[in-house]
């Protein structure tokens, strides 16, 4: 009997805590039905003219598009250099190799907002503030640690025993990499690339330095709009939002564990 | 035989580092050296950024008050957080850990999507949650507690709340991991030695958990300690952290060496905060 009860309250202790973890989602689910133009809660009558709006408003939409060019951009670059010092880093020890790996990895302890400002002063005087190419200079900067990470333990996770079986059926080292390293580490690439794109299209403190109204991303377009505006149109771009990034999440989940990705 | 063929020769490893080692220096490395630089530049009276070297900007914020405050004001914020983070994320952890549900996967990624989510979407949130309209004054109008909506938004509370559910999947993460380190036969050892479950939590599972718990705790501090998006929007201009005053030295007054000397204030503080973990850690480590 007493039993019972502790284990009912343990129940209903974590039912309360994924209820405060989850509550913004679930209150900006609900808002983006409603119809008024200003924000309470809970809403009068459910309605999809919150999703009509935004799918005609021209800012969000173009913010929305410019945000996924900057990730595309941003992750294709950190996949393409940082798959290569994976590459490198998996070799066999090699002198100073702690060192470089520890670089590679010292920007995830370095707060955004100081690598922000320090990137603003350095794009201001080559003119590359609010334009496409300082945005991937400044999400290469915070992608390129975590394709990194994850493509290091894709390679040590992959059997050596494969290559140096298609090594000595033949293979020249160059054939052994392109026929069986690299398919085998497709999974990861593909999960440490949605990865880069993820943060990058999340990122939303380095924006707030570098982009300005030409170069506008969309959490930075919805940090303007809610400044000064909080109805249900944003809710409803939330929604579409979070709604697009599961897709990522889920073809990641399915090729590697995104905690062990994140955490290391 | 795989010796030779694992050891890439030294001109193909470097070919492989040269691009990661540009853009490194590139987008992190050179904006950081810059940072520093510039926080060191004179300034001429209307502004201007003038050669030379100078530790006015330093001189000013350690000689103003107003600066102490605010970096006391960071810390609290981060100490704040982190205090009701972690015991709040550490029952969602050991349940995930423990239960035998076939709900686990989808409890677990309920628990660690929001961290996929923009800090942005999340503090909108909880300005609908706690704004003047939102829906706790909506609730407490409703049921006639009150007659007159309260304020609470536009300030620290609600800075604290929002952080610490937005920074709560981190912790989450960081417990679980350690969580490895506790075996369940040996909690079933210390019951049958007669250890009622409260001892059995306090002699044996929190003593292994304690390094994953300040894990969670450092990290959720330095998340804290650095966020902008949240203190400003939730704060509504009237929470004074760093990250906010570094934001309106670059983008109000316009003052780089303030904003120089800040940011690398709240480098000096990220550094020391984890030094001083890391000596704990070795420390803890060294008694077991």
């Amino acid at each position: 009997m007493k039993r019972s009860l502790g284990l009912l309250c343990w129940r209903g202790l974590i039912a309360a805590l994924y209820a405060f973890l989850l509550a913004p989602l679930v209150v900006v689910l609900v808002v983006s039905f409603d119809t008024r133009p200003y924000l309470r809660f809970p809403p009068e009558h459910l309605s999809l003219g919150s999703y009509t709006a935004v799918l005609h408003n021209t800012a969000f939409l173009h913010a929305g598009l410019f945000s996924i060019l900057v990730g595309g951009a941003a992750a294709a670059v950190s996949l393409a250099v940082g798959t290569g010092a994976a590459f490198a880093l998996a070799d066999k020890a090699f002198p100073g190799r702690t060192a470089i790996q520890a670089m590679f990895f010292s920007p995830m302890v370095v707060p955004h907002i100081v690598l922000a400002v320090g990137l603003m002063m350095t794009l201001q005087p080559l003119g590359l503030l609010d334009t496409l190419s300082g945005l991937v200079i400044a999400h290469v900067g915070i992608t390129l640690p975590y394709v990194v990470r994850i493509v290091l333990s894709g390679l040590k996770n992959l059997d050596p025993a494969c290559e140096e079986a298609a090594r000595l059926h033949g293979a020249t080292p160059w054939q052994a990499f392109w026929r069986v390293t690299l398919p085998g580490l497709r999974t990861t690439l593909v999960a440490a690339g949605l990865i880069a794109f993820l943060f990058s299209f999340d990122e939303a403190v380095i924006v707030l330095f570098i982009a300005g109204h030409r170069a506008t991303t969309l959490p930075l377009a919805i940090y303007h709009y809610i400044q000064f505006k909080t109805d249900p149109q944003v809710a409803a771009l939330s929604v579409l939002v979070v709604l697009a990034s599961m897709i990522p999440v889920v073809i990641i989940e399915r090729g590697i564990n995104i905690r062990r990705a994140l955490t290391g | 035989m795989s010796e030779s063929m694992q050891a890439h020769p030294r001109w193909l490893r470097g070919l492989l580092l040269a691009p990661g080692l540009l853009a490194l220096a590139v987008t992190f490395i050179l904006p950081l050296i810059w940072l520093g630089r510039v926080s060191v530049l004179p300034r001429s009276g209307d502004g201007v950024s003038l050669p030379g070297f100078t530790l006015q900007a330093y001189q000013h914020v350690l000689g103003d008050g107003f600066y102490w405050w605010v970096l006391w004001k960071t810390v609290w914020l981060g100490i704040l957080t982190a205090a009701l983070a972690v015991p709040m994320a550490f029952p969602i952890a050991l349940f995930l850990a423990r239960t035998t549900t076939r709900w686990r996967g989808v409890l677990a990624a309920l628990a660690i999507a929001p961290l996929l989510t923009s800090t942005v979407i999340r503090t909108y949130g909880w300005m609908v949650i706690l704004g003047r309209h939102g829906m706790i004054n909506d609730m407490l109008l409703w049921s006639g507690l009150l007659t007159m909506p309260v304020r609470l938004d536009n300030g620290t509370l609600a800075t604290v709340i929002a952080l610490t559910e937005i920074l709560m999947p981190y912790a989450i993460i960081s417990i679980l991991s350690n969580l490895g380190r506790l075996n369940i036969e040996i909690e079933q050892a210390a019951a049958l030695l007669g250890a009622t479950p409260l001892q059995v939590f306090r002699r044996v599972i929190l003593p292994l958990l304690l390094p994953g718990l300040m894990t969670a705790a450092l990290l959720v501090f330095v998340l804290a300690v650095s966020s902008l998006v949240t203190p400003q929007l939730m704060g509504g201009g009237r929470v004074f952290v760093l990250a906010t005053e570094i934001f309106n030295e670059t983008t109000v007054s316009l003052n780089w060496q303030i904003a120089g000397a800040l940011s690398i204030l709240l480098l000096l503080l990220f550094g020391g905060v984890i030094s001083v973990y890391q000596r704990i850690l070795s420390r803890m480590e060294e008694q077991f």
